[in-house]
């Protein structure tokens, strides 16, 4: 049978089990459109930018464990598409982006709605594609879907022109494997790394378990609480890994880093043996790099080689997925004694008394910590929240003690205010079981507010927890710590109508002033499992996240709420973001 | 320290690219970088000359292997290999100075490939010391122009 190119794009679409696209028409892809339009299997949602759409793909992604796919035009399709293409890079997401092009004659002409989209995207995409020819569609897709689903997973571009969706050719054969000489991702650690790994763990006696991003996307969850168990260490967690480890766990020590425990992050900093494990030491964590774990050994198990030696020198570098890495360690593991760490339990318990994450109330305002305990409570622990970028995503990442993997989903690489919005939408369409809440703030949320029309069309029903303080809050944090309060731009004069907004989109907006309502609210919220539900909840405005490592200090020289009010910095840190 | 990196990747459209965005992106230094087919047509083999210290070079190196075109990466300078860079160089050639350049050419056993009224266009091929060897001793006479391909090499071993 002769198909289209279009047709053939989209058969194989199905042949990769994909089940939700989220895109944007337009002159280039309007024959995929047509083909879309023609069967049943493929459910397309359309959004209301091409951010949104990728953001969408993300949180579904994220949420399901499975590729995300995005369908844009070709122009300034694809150029909306690049904040959303670039947040999945560097939370290494898998993710399947398909851009329509102008006619292949056209290409390099300038034509209408032309851009390099190859060009534009290649530093923000595990790889990209520009199909010359229309035999090259199905395997084109089936590599797209094995480079972006396998390794260090990621986005991937596959940029077609229209001619090429319009010419016809005899139906292929949709293979069921891929092979490439220049991609053979690693999968299992060198045996001899995993005994020395094994050695330095029974030898430690301060050692610390810090696991990242890597965990939950390697759905290496149950391995990593496995491991830790058998071995009864401290464990800590990044942004990206929350939940990987269940946070009501005894071991768990709280997120470190930036915004981290007083005890996890000393902890790092003590500790003779760090155990890394799907992370990277990315800048939020080590704080200052000079001063990252003077006195450990460091253990580094992850898939990317290149995320290896790269901002730390380690000492057994194992390059493998995570999960099969901790399963060659619990086995290498089994039976085998550690060293006494009773004193380093004592010693993390007196860190832990400390009660880093104690706030203070105050008559009459909202803390903003206070609304994500109460969503806690109120979701029993057992919500998706998604989040935006600013305090309100620090808060959440603390106060929301996340028991499971892929329940936590905000932009950790990236930092994309807009991106909470779009991406709960994803995850309520990939877990419509479950309740769903966007923690953001009036800054971030009005990023994105045009998804709110999306999601009435689509009837994803998401609970938006606005932390309302007035203010481009981690922007005025900053300002007060190490600007003398000179507050450039951080305040916005002219909110919107958050409750208005919401009720014009079709939804429920409740506004919240004052403490005692919260909780009803809230619980009101939640029980319109049907509707999506605005909360304009204002908090306190000059509340700020702690404790914090200021730019340029070490993991010991934290400062914490309430005792170091006033941060300062030296001009080395005043140099870093 | 300088490295000679080699490259065997798929023979893509846009390979290149990939590659020097890389060095770019990650703020990589290239002194040269050079880059044909092999024997075999669907590979490339590129070779980049870069200049850092241990940890910038295994960095390069592992960033070269995630791009998804490429199959291979040596750092020739690791091992004992062979390199060669080309030079063409015209040079301004007139009756008081052609004796000193003939003289220089047979010096370092370079080639005339072109001649003309009054000028040569000489070939060299060597490593690159050579090359700037033969360029310096070349100072005191009218260059104008040169042209030289970068350094491409080879791993003695049988296997690399
Ligand atoms: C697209 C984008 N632009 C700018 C920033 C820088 N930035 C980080 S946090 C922040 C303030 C966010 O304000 P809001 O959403 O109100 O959250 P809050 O910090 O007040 O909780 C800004 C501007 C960003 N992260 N993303
Ligand atoms: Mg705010």
């Amino acid at each position: 049978m002769k198909l289209n190119g279009a047709q053939i794009l989209v058969k194989s679409l199905k042949n990769e089990s994909v089940e939700h696209i989220f895109g944007y028409p337009g002159g280039a892809v309007l024959h995929i459109y047509d083909a879309l339009d023609a069967q049943n299997d493929i459910m397309h949602i359309l959004v209301r930018h091409e951010q949104g759409a990728a953001h969408a793909a993300d949180g579904y992604a994220r949420a399901s464990g499975k590729v995300g796919v995005v369908l844009v035009t070709s122009g300034p399709g694809i150029t909306n598409a690049v904040t959303g293409i670039a947040t999945a890079y560097m939370d290494s997401i898998p993710m399947v982006v398909i851009s329509g092009q102008v006619p292949s004659p056209l290409i390099g002409n300038d034509a209408f709605q032309e851009v390099d989209a190859v060009g534009i995207t290649r530093s923000c995409v595990k790889h990209n594609f520009l199909i010359k020819d229309i035999d090259q569609i199905a395997s084109t897709v089936k590599k797209a879907f094995h480079i972006a689903s396998t390794g260090r997973p990621g986005p991937v571009l596959i940029d077609i022109p229209k001619d090429i969706t319009i010419a016809q050719t005899q139906e292929p054969t949709y293979s069921g494997v891929v092979d490439m000489r220049s991609y053979q991702p690693i999968v299992d650690g060198e045996p001899e790394q995993i005994t020395r790994a094994a050695e330095l763990i029974l030898s430690s006696k301060q050692p610390i378990i810090y696991a990242g991003g890597g965990c939950v996307i390697g759905n290496a969850d149950q391995e990593l609480r496995e491991f830790t168990r058998q071995l009864n260490f401290p464990i800590t967690q990044t942004l990206m890994g929350l939940g990987a480890y269940p946070a009501n766990d005894e071991l768990f020590l709280g997120m470190l880093g930036m915004h981290g425990t007083y005890e996890a992050n000393m902890s790092m900093h003590d500790s003779d043996c760090v155990i890394a494990v799907g992370a990277r030491f990315d800048d939020r964590i080590t704080a200052n790099i000079d001063k990252f774990c003077p006195t450990a050994k460091i253990i580094h198990i992850d898939i990317d080689p290149s995320s290896i030696g790269k901002n730390v020198a380690v000492d057994v570098a194992i390059v493998g997925e995570v999960k099969s890495v901790l399963q060659d360690l619990i086995t290498a593991l089994k039976d085998k004694k550690t060293a006494d760490i009773s004193t380093w339990w004592s010693q993390i318990k007196q860190w832990r008394s400390v009660d880093s994450l104690a706030y203070q109330t105050k008559e009459g305002v909202i803390k903003p910590q206070t609304v994500i305990e109460t969503l806690y409570e109120v979701t029993n622990g057992k919500a998706i929240v998604t989040s935006d970028v600013g305090q309100h995503q620090m808060w959440a990442a603390q106060y929301y003690h996340f028991d499971e993997p892929r329940r936590w989903i905000n932009s950790g690489g990236l930092g994309t205010m807009g991106f909470g919005l779009p991406a709960a939408m994803g995850a309520k369409l990939a877990k419509p079981e479950m309740d769903v809440a966007c923690v953001t703030g009036e800054g971030s949320i009005q990023m994105m507010t045009q998804e709110l029309s999306t999601m009435l069309q689509y009837n994803t029903p998401v609970k938006i927890i606005n932390l309302n303080n007035g203010y481009l809050g981690m922007v005025r944090q900053w300002q007060e710590f190490f600007y003398e309060k000179r507050y450039a731009m951080s305040y916005m004069e002219a909110l919107p109508d958050f409750v208005k907004l919401a009720e014009s989109y079709g939804h429920i907006g409740i506004k919240v002033e004052k403490s005692a309502d919260l909780k009803d609210a809230m619980i009101e919220a939640f029980k319109q499992k049907d509707r999506t539900v605005f909360l304009d909840i204002i908090t306190d405005p000059n509340e700020n996240v702690f404790p914090m490592i200021p730019s340029g200090a070490g993991h010991n020289e934290m400062l914490l709420a309430g005792r170091d009010e006033m941060a300062s910095i030296n001009d080395e840190g005043l140099n870093l973001v | 320290m300088r490295h000679i990196i080699s490259v065997l990747l798929e023979n893509e459209a846009g390979a290149l690219s990939r590659v020097a965005g890389l060095f770019s992106a990650r703020g990589f230094n290239i002194e040269s970088l050079t880059v044909a087919a092999t024997n075999d047509l669907t590979l490339s083999r590129m070779t980049i000359v870069s200049v850092g210290n241990d940890n910038i070079i295994e960095q390069i190196v592992k960033q070269l292997y995630k791009l998804i075109d490429v199959v291979k990466v040596t750092d020739l300078t690791a091992t004992e290999h062979i390199e060669r860079e080309l030079l063409l160089v015209k040079i301004d050639v007139n009756q008081n100075t052609q004796a000193d350049i003939d003289k220089k050419i047979d010096e370092f056993s370079a080639k005339i490939v072109d001649v003309s009224e009054d000028t040569y266009i000489i070939e060299l091929a060597g490593q690159s010391k050579k090359i700037n060897d033969f360029l310096d001793s070349l100072g005191a006479f009218k260059i104008l122009e040169v042209s030289r391909t970068g350094v491409t090499g080879v791993c003695q071993r049988r296997e690399s």
